[in-house]
């Protein structure tokens, strides 16, 4: 037990040995998981488009119920 | 080189590529941290807050790459016009910005204790800042315009331009007084640091390389699926 405590107060410099580590492993996660939700976000966009067109060429004759550029969501 | 241009050959070489760096980003980050952290013994000067060293360096030195990988793809999208070139730069500078804001943060969280200071203006600290502003420059640019290749081109001349910090940066600590120490691992003569450090700084270093691989591949995928949701966007429009 002794030697945990030991470990987490880093001679002394736990305040600023702990932080650096804990906010460089919150950056990098933090990016990743940005990176990881905004491609799965797009993903299911562009297959929900790609199934709205498979089903407008089926029924080519019929006009489109609204215009599209109103379900369009706001990208940043 | 325009083949990999043809997104779908990017998108499957990309997933083949990407468990490998995954799990290889995994590996190494577990394997550098857990030496760093528990093998690595402590400085004779600095004792435990040596193990700031362990983020802080791999970390300034992707700052560095990645700017640098920026500029290279900025060059063969001016030069060659390829369009995948503007997406990697694209996709790079927010982990680029990532990077530099974590050397300037640990090195501030070291520095306190060992310089008492949390910053100096001096060579290394404010080119480093520099170089953290330089992306936020870059990823500003990039989604600045509404026609998009005129934000990549702007960008790319921006890259291509703040390249010049990279030299400056490196050189810093010869060419002015500063309290940054002077380069240790990357010397012509080399490196003055001892094993037990250099091995567990070299693998998190690796951890780090293979982490921005994965991360990077995605966001070009990602980058490649919103302009085909653009293109899709404005062909409804069209055909409506």
């Amino acid at each position: 037990m002794e030697k945990v405590t030991a470990f987490f107060q880093m001679g002394g410099y736990a305040a600023f040995v702990w932080p650096s580590l804990g906010l460089t492993v919150a950056v990098m996660s933090g990016l990743l998981i940005a990176t990881l939700r905004q491609l799965r976000g797009r993903q299911r966009r562009l297959a929900e488009l790609e199934a709205a067109g498979a089903q407008r060429r089926r029924r080519a004759a019929s006009p489109p119920a609204a215009p599209p550029g109103e379900t369009r969501e706001a990208r940043p | 080189m325009h083949r990999f241009a043809n997104p779908a050959r990017f998108t499957r070489i990309a997933d083949r590529v990407l468990p490998f760096a995954a799990g290889g980003a995994v590996l190494a980050l577990a394997l550098g941290f857990y030496l760093a952290l528990f093998v690595s013994p402590a400085d004779y000067q600095q004792g435990e807050s040596v193990r700031i060293m362990y983020v802080h360096v791999p970390s300034a030195w992707m700052a560095m790459v990645i700017y640098v990988a920026i500029a290279l793809a900025s060059a063969v999208a001016l030069i060659w016009r390829h369009p995948l070139a503007d997406l990697a730069a694209k996709a790079s500078s927010p982990i680029g910005a990532g990077f530099a804001f974590l050397t300037l943060v640990t090195g501030s969280l070291w520095g306190r204790p060992m310089w008492g200071t949390w910053w100096e203006w001096d060579g290394r600290l404010t080119s480093m800042l520099i170089l953290f502003f330089l992306y936020l420059g870059h990823m500003a640019l990039m989604n600045a315009f509404e026609d998009s290749q005129r934000g990549y081109r702007a960008a790319s001349i921006l890259a291509l331009v703040g390249v010049v910090n990279i030299p400056i940066i490196k050189f810093s600590v010869d060419w002015w007084s500063t309290l940054h120490q002077p380069t240790s691992v990357m010397r012509l003569d080399g490196p003055t640091i001892h094993p037990s450090m250099l091995w567990p700084l070299l693998i998190v270093a690796l951890g780090f390389k293979l982490y921005y691989l994965t991360v990077v591949l995605l966001r070009i995928k990602s980058e490649l699926i919103a302009a085909r949701l653009r293109a899709l966007d404005l062909a409804m429009v069209k055909g409506s």
